[in-house]
């Protein structure tokens, strides 16, 4: 069952065409992300589903009722974790969750078993300040806080932004968590190698959805055989070597290496290679690679561009 | 690569009463290389980045950049750097040229060098047809060029990058980091910290920060040599998680 339907929405601000008519669906208890960069559409995106702003055009359904109508059921059963903290930081851990749960009619206590996992974290700070807070703790709080009305739907808008490596892992395994307890959740991210710990994706781009998929077969479907390039020289004159190869079809550093695509179908590794060592490169490494989201993602955005 | 220090600290010391932000940290950056400071979030960056950057005086320990004491000589260290943010301060209204010349005059240049400079670097990053657009009504990865230039039009030694990519497509991240290639090729030396792993990988070198010192530091290479790794990502954790803690 599509807890969300989103059929040809559209949403401009001014001349700004924000999203340019997107359909997708969200099924019951899946992690559906929004991979995209800023100005991609994802925050109005969430925006439009959680109520707080209205669609221009498209059918849009959240658990069968329609934002722009029935916006006080969907307030009601849905958690809104917004990209900037906006929870009251003169208020204290327990006093931000209690205002929280009052609002919504219930008690710490009666979502306790939902909260557990994360609130244990900050119970110790209890009476500290949220304002007072680490970046980590106040995001648990946060998220404690979209909880405490057991939503059945739970939007996460970039929980993961400006946030190092490890605690990101740490964020993830907690939104796995969540999944247990029967929540379906859309959480939106700039981050393209967190689109493999989602169910399915939407990769947007520029107010479009480039591509709907498992993240597996979203990361398989470049279309290309991809190489991964190295020599001792370094990837500055690599590129600008292989930018001046003929038959290059792209080429973009990836970590520690290349990746390059070619025009030509069959497997040229023997050709690049002798290319390469014509222009002086020496201990060249060609290998065929598979491909990932952030791969897939590249290749969408240059289609749509032209 | 030369072997000229441009930043060189011994055991760099920020206290913020009890609390050592910054624990005696050394590491040295030389000419025309691209370093990468990593570290989690609470480690210590951010304080010792404005240490380096003549915000903030240190408590002990010694430090130069660009030849110049980080205890006495700040505003010289202000003047002889770049700097460029995430939310890079340009002004909306102004057109590209415009907010190239105001920088560039507030660095002390004068009218004949902002007039060449500006339009050299106008016409290199191919923007000289839209040098009169104001800067709100171009793209983002156009802003990020024009940041950029203007944190280097005074040809400082070292530019001091602050998660100069977040939020930003794949695409524009990877041009921008053509930028980062193409200055220091010609020895503009890079100082930068990202949130992407594999941007650290482009990097000649990085230091990770846990808990106010420096926890790993070498060539990407030597780093997942060190801690078994496949990539940045896993080493990042490893040296976080305190396995195989490797102090310099």
């Amino acid at each position: 069952m599509a807890v969300i339907e989103v059929k040809n929405l559209r949403k401009s601000y001014g001349e700004v065409k924000a999203l340019k008519g997107i359909s997708f669906d969200v099924k019951q208890n899946e992690i559906f992300g929004l991979i995209g960069p800023d100005g991609a559409g994802k925050s109005t995106l969430i925006r439009i589903l959680n109520s707080l702003i209205l669609s221009d055009e498209g059918h849009v359904s959240v658990m069968g009722k329609d934002p722009n109508k029935q916006y006080q059921y969907i307030r009601n059963h849905i958690g809104y974790m917004p990209g900037r903290f906006s929870l009251y930081e003169d208020l204290s851990v327990k006093e931000n969750l209690e205002f929280f749960a009052t609002i919504f009619g219930t008690t710490i206590k009666k979502s306790y078993n939902l909260i557990k996992d994360i609130y244990q974290q900050i119970e110790p700070f209890n009476d500290r300040k949220a304002g007072a807070l680490s970046g980590g703790m106040k995001q648990k709080l946060a998220l404690c806080s979209a909880l405490i009305h057991y939503p059945k739907v739970l939007f996460l808008d970039e929980p993961t932004t400006g946030v190092d490596p490890v605690s990101r892992k740490e964020f993830w395994q907690i939104i796995k968590g969540l999944h247990q307890h029967n929540i379906t959740i859309i959480v939106s991210t700039p981050y393209m190698d967190e689109a493999d710990l989602c169910d399915r994706v939407a990769l947007m781009n520029d107010g479009e959805i480039l591509r709907i998929d498992t993240p597996q077969n979203v990361a398989s479907s470049l279309g290309k055989t991809l190489y991964a390039l190295e020599t001792n020289e370094g990837n500055y004159k690599l590129i600008k070597a292989l930018r001046e190869y003929p038959y290059m079809d792209s080429v973009f550093p990836f970590g520690e290496k290349l990746h390059y695509t070619d025009q030509r179908e069959n497997d040229i590794s023997s050709e690049l290679n002798s290319y390469l060592k014509d222009k002086g490169f020496s201990k060249i490494s060609i290998e065929r690679i598979a491909s990932n989201t952030e791969d897939v993602f590249i290749r969408l955005m240059n289609n749509q561009k032209q | 690569m030369d072997s000229e220090k441009i930043i060189e600290t011994t055991k760099l010391t920020k206290a913020f009463g009890d609390f050592k932000a910054v624990n005696e940290i050394s590491f040295d950056v030389k000419k025309g290389e691209i370093f990468g400071f990593l570290g989690a979030n609470g480690a210590g960056k951010s304080t010792a980045m404005k240490m380096l950057t003549g915000l903030l005086s240190p408590t002990s320990g010694e430090a130069t950049v660009a030849g110049f004491d980080v205890f006495t000589q700040q505003e010289k260290i202000k003047k002889n750097i770049g700097y460029m943010s995430q939310k890079f301060s340009l002004y909306d209204d102004l057109s590209l040229l415009e907010n190239i010349k105001f920088f560039g005059g507030i660095y002390g240049l004068s009218k004949e060098q902002l007039n060449e400079r500006g339009n050299t670097m106008i016409e290199r990053l191919g923007l000289s047809d839209v040098r009169n657009k104001l800067l709100k009504e171009v793209p983002l990865g156009w802003k990020q060029k024009i940041a950029f230039s203007v944190a280097t039009l005074h040809q400082p030694k070292i530019v001091f990058l602050d998660e100069p990519t977040g939020g930003v497509d794949p695409i524009t991240r990877r041009q921008f980091w053509e930028m980062i290639y193409e200055a220091a090729d010609n020895g503009t030396t890079v100082f930068v910290t990202t949130h992407y792993m594999d941007e650290a990988e482009y990097c000649n070198r990085i230091s990770m920060m846990v808990d106010g010192r420096i926890a790993g530091y070498g060539s990407p290479k030597e780093l997942k040599s060190d801690f078994n790794s496949e990539n940045m990502d896993e080493v990042f954790v490893k040296i976080a998680r305190g396995e195989n803690y490797k102090l310099q």
